[in-house]
């Protein structure tokens, strides 16, 4: 029983310390940078109190190792000593020392096997360095923190004791529980440090609780907290007090209390007095409770089941029209959209848990790569869940390193470059349509596309034609891609990717997304996109072959319904891909049913689902768009654990099981259905054919067989129009006379099995292609236009003599793929290479 | 006391003219068919997902899993919900019999001439008067990695 209550009072030691602690990285960093004697007080409030405690639990190394730096914070915090870069090493170094036995006291109730000594030694040595008031000997050091926090009335000084008493005491339930541990933390410290340093003795916790818990009732007798309160009310003088700590320093164990009233500097009758007033005034400050995690998650789930509930006796209500029945559902609806939102709030905390230990993290590296950086940080009290907290943190903490150890760039450079020495790492969050955005932008040197391209090609990652078909947007996604990282961490000009994959893997198994924008020489800015919770999503509810699905909505983009009345053209097909032209740019559609091999019948209109899964936009073809509602997400179980498309099931309202479809997976088993059909050229042999596709170049438009075909005008030498008397046949080709060279003619629309419609015209449209001795004339029917665009194939294909399908002045149009026409001998004018 | 210790209690029910028996302690409850939802592509053994109180619950066809022929739509069916350390699981079955109590001295292994698609799931045999009691490895029958797979889900599995 014993031991229970002791385990629990050293979980809420190693709970509230760990909370502590956090804000101490943050804390010191800042101190670094900006002396501040609130923020000295705070550490040395938080040292204090870990010290004291660990000294009352027999924690005998973590209270060696806190007293040092209690010693050294208390010379920062009077001005003895200033803070250097070296004292802020020291100290932060502390801080996991204390961290690290806290986890060993934590994992197995020791303080491990570290003794800390060098760490010790090295603060002691701070300690001494500079020896304002002479040398002062070890006793009289230690003893000081409590005799300073009574020399100083209204300094930070007072507080900083007195604080750390009512932290401990905050979380505890009875009052006799409480004293006694407000009276173990004093006790332990004033004792230990008075004796010795490095060694203090071992103490029994037990009979120390023991013996507290006889006389907890009388004399609380927390130095800080009653003394301070005796000061504040003008009982004794700070003398009186300073004296009376002193005493008990040296080794008298009676309370503060007993020994002023001993030296009669107060009366006895004034001890009850002040002692019924603390009582009194701790329940009132103790606005928060700390709940288990798992008991808010149980609620969680609960709500959720409630949810369903409710969903059902609201569709329910809406069959059977009752309208009392009515009227007491729609209070149970609000009612349960209520407690969702504040069993959801529970468990919501300020991303700034996670922030905190960033400044520090920052700190660390720009001294260990020789950078300056400031971390700015916007939107901290922004609210994320705690699970999804926990879920960023690490990804957060990549994001930071790889801003500062390979975006920002060396003062050096940063001033040739015309920037300010020290860089900017700026993060900020906010709430956007129930998500929840975090933004880690520097203002470094930015990503450089082609560096990426040439290391993506290096490490195998894309060929060389790959490379350089992709846009440069496109390009730096490659850094999410697994492999390209890990050589990078010496470089930092192309860096950015160490362990990037993992980064986007982790951000993407929690429904979130990440994205990268950078300016060449500007900065780099990562966006990373978390929803607000995960088990409750609104979803949009549509229906195919008979069956209902969910798809979650931060997925959703728009939704398009083309009337079947105005016939198919709403669809078309490239090469048997269905595609719809959305405002002018094609987007690929998905037939639910076909992907789900299930059974699908005609109807009057389709629905569009234009969705986004990752990069990939698409279109959803589904039979009916229902309704969007709240569900809960449930697992699938074990059976489905390779089935892809579903991202989980929920309960709907009439009862019935629905699946929640997974976008990504969908968009892949699309492509395995896509792809069937198999392709008659090799994928490396059209990338070739690719190379330099996402340039912008000048492009020509023919028209051939009524429609309209596009190739790049670099491949032609000239434009000529020929009569049509000029025209010779030679064999079974024609040909024409041009600039001393026979130039023979290939029709383009018999090469490609069309039609030409301009066969009986006065004149031929050629363009001629090659050089003069090994040139060839194609005819078009119709040169159309020329102009600069980008082309960026949507589709490739496997038509004789296309190259591929690209979206040209808001048109489809198939490419020409020159190459094939004109044959082998004719060397092209211009030869694209990257 | 060693009478008590061999004593089974048996749930039983019928699959085609198999009678099958499981540990009724295993059993966590039996209810009436439930139209269950289908999940596309998955293999044609998993009967589909229905609703128990909130929980979601794969059911499992026993008669495709047995490679007995199939269900028709109209067959009045049976759930019979296995415990299983990861959640509940629903075996469809045609009948459900009754709990009896039995001895394990009445068990005996398969006969070694027994053959057939299930073979492979039974572990043992209740000799019953008049009846042989066929008890069934749940673990081998729930075990998704033999699940007969659709072609399409085998590409899937693959890519």
């Amino acid at each position: 029983m014993e031991d229970n209550e002791l385990d629990e009072v050293v979980s809420e030691f190693i709970a509230e310390s760990h909370e502590n602690l956090d804000q101490l990285d943050q804390a010191l960093v800042a101190l670094e940078q900006n002396v501040d004697e609130d923020a000295i007080a705070r550490i040395f409030r938080t040292i204090h109190t870990i010290k004291g405690t660990s000294g009352f639990l027999g924690f005998g190394t973590l209270e060696s190792v806190t007293h040092v730096g209690e010693s050294l914070l208390s010379k920062l915090r009077d001005g003895d000593l200033t803070v250097t870069t070296e004292i802020t090493t020291e100290l932060l170094a502390m801080v996991d020392a204390v961290r690290e036995i806290l986890a060993s006291v934590e994992s197995d109730r020791t303080e491990g096997t570290k003794t800390y000594e060098r760490l010790i030694e090295r603060l002691g040595r701070l300690n001494d360095g500079e020896p304002v008031d002479g040398d002062t000997p070890v006793a009289q050091e230690t003893a000081r923190p409590v005799l300073q926090a009574v020399a100083s009335v209204d300094g930070p000084t007072t507080k900083a004791v007195r604080k750390p008493a009512r932290t401990t005491a905050k979380a505890t339930t009875g009052p006799a529980k409480r004293t006694t541990k407000a009276n173990g933390t004093k006790k332990g410290s004033a004792a230990t440090g008075a004796i010795h340093v490095v060694e203090p003795p071992a103490q029994d916790p037990n009979i120390e609780v023991i013996h507290l818990d006889s006389d907890t009732t009388t004399f609380p007798g927390e130095s800080g907290l009653f003394g301070d309160q005796l000061l504040r009310d003008g009982r004794i003088s700070q003398d009186e007090l300073a004296q009376a700590l002193e005493q008990q320093a040296s080794g008298d164990p009676r309370h503060i209390g007993e020994l002023l009233v001993e030296t009669q500097a107060l009366p006895s009758s004034a001890v009850v007095e002040v002692l019924k007033t603390q009582t009194e005034e701790r329940p009132g400050g103790n606005e928060t409770i700390r709940v288990d995690v798992h008991l808010l998650d149980d609620l969680m789930n609960l709500v959720g089941e409630l949810v369903l509930a409710r969903n059902q006796i609201l569709q329910f209500t809406h069959d059977h029209g009752d309208a009392l029945f009515t009227a007491t559902s729609q209070r149970l609806n609000l009612i349960t959209t209520e407690l969702q939102e504040g069993v959801m709030k529970t468990r919501m905390q300020p991303i700034e848990n996670v922030w905190n230990k960033f400044p520090r993290v920052v700190r660390d590296l720009t001294l260990g790569c020789g950078k300056q950086a400031r971390l700015e940080m916007e939107g901290k009290q922004t609210e994320v869940d705690k699970t999804l907290l926990e879920a960023i943190k690490d990804p957060l903490t990549h994001l930071i390193r790889n801003a500062v150890d390979h975006g920002l760039e060396k003062p050096a450079t940063r001033v040739a470059n015309g920037k300010s020495a020290e860089g900017t790492v700026r993060l900020s969050a906010y709430h956007e349509g129930g998500q929840v955005i975090i933004e880690i932008a520097d203002d470094g040197a930015g990503i450089d596309a082609n560096v990426i391209r040439r290391k993506a090609v290096e490490k195998g990652l894309l060929s060389h034609e790959e490379a350089a078909a992709r846009s440069d947007r496109e390009i730096i996604n490659v850094i999410f891609q697994p492999g390209f990282s890990t050589a990078e961490k010496v470089s930092n000009i192309s860096g950015r990717g160490v362990g990037m994959d993992v980064v986007k893997t982790n951000i993407e198994a929690i429904g979130g997304s990440v994205d990268v924008n950078t300016v060449l020489g500007r900065g780099t800015t990562f966006k990373v996109k978390i929803p607000l919770t995960l088990a409750i999503i609104p979803a949009l509810l549509v229906t195919a072959g008979g069956a209902r699905y969910g798809i979650p909505q931060v997925s959703l983009l728009e939704l398009v319904r083309i009337d079947c009345a105005l016939g198919e053209a709403g669809i078309e097909r490239v090469q048997g891909v269905p595609v719809h032209r959305l405002r002018g740019r094609l987007l690929p559609l998905v037939f639910l049913n076909e992907v789900f091999q299930t059974p699908s019948e005609p109807r009057d209109a389709i629905n569009i689902v234009v969705v986004q899964a990752d990069d990939c936009t698409f279109g959803l073809v589904v039979d009916e768009i229902s309704d969007t509602a709240e569900i809960v997400v449930k697992p699938l179980g074990r059976f489905f654990k390779n089935a892809s498309g579903f991202a989980g099931a929920t309960i709907m309202g009439d009862g019935r099981v629905a699946l929640i479809l997974d976008l990504l997976g969908v968009a892949n088993l699309a492509r395995v259905s896509i792809a069937a059909p198999g392709r008659s050229r090799s994928d490396a042999n059209a990338a070739g054919e690719l190379e330099g596709a996402a340039r912008r170049e000048s492009i020509l438009l023919v028209g051939i067989a009524g429609r309209r075909f596009a190739l790049p005008l670099a491949l032609v030498a000239r434009l000529e129009e020929f009569s049509m008397s000029n025209v010779r046949w030679a064999g079974d080709q024609q040909v024409v006379h041009y600039r001393d060279h026979i130039l023979p003619l290939v029709s383009v629309a018999s090469r490609l099995g069309l039609s030409s419609s301009a066969s009986d015209e006065a004149s031929l449209q050629v363009l001629v292609c090659g050089n003069d001795e090994r040139a060839i004339g194609l005819i078009v029917d119709d040169i159309f236009d020329i102009f600069d665009d980008t082309l960026e194939f949507t589709e490739r294909t496997n038509t004789y003599g296309v190259m591929g399908t690209a979206v040209l002045q808001g048109e489809i149009t198939d490419v020409l793929d020159l190459a094939v026409l004109v044959g082998s001998d004719v060397e092209l004018s211009v030869v694209v290479a990257a | 006391m060693s009478a008590i210790s061999t004593a089974v209690s048996l749930c039983t029910f019928r699959l085609g003219e198999l009678q099958i028996g499981i540990d009724v302690m295993l059993v966590q409850e039996v209810i009436r068919r439930q139209e269950a939802t289908r999940v596309p592509l998955a293999s044609e053994v998993i009967h589909g997902l229905i609703n128990l109180r909130g929980e979601i619950v794969t059911t499992i066809d026993l008669r495709r899993r047995f490679g007995l022929t199939p269900h028709t739509e109209h067959d009045e069916t049976m759930n019979v919900v296995i415990r299983t350390p990861d959640g509940p699981v629903a075996l469809v079955v045609d009948e459900i019999g009754d709990v009896i109590d039995s001895d394990e001295t009445l068990f005996e292994l398969p006969p070694p001439t027994l053959t057939g698609a299930h073979r492979e799931f039974i572990t043992g045999v209740f000799k019953l008067d008049g009846a042989l009691l066929l008890l069934i490895d749940l673990e081998r029958v729930l075990d998704p990695a033999t699940f007969k797979q659709d072609e399409i889900t085998e590409q899937l599995g693959t890519t």
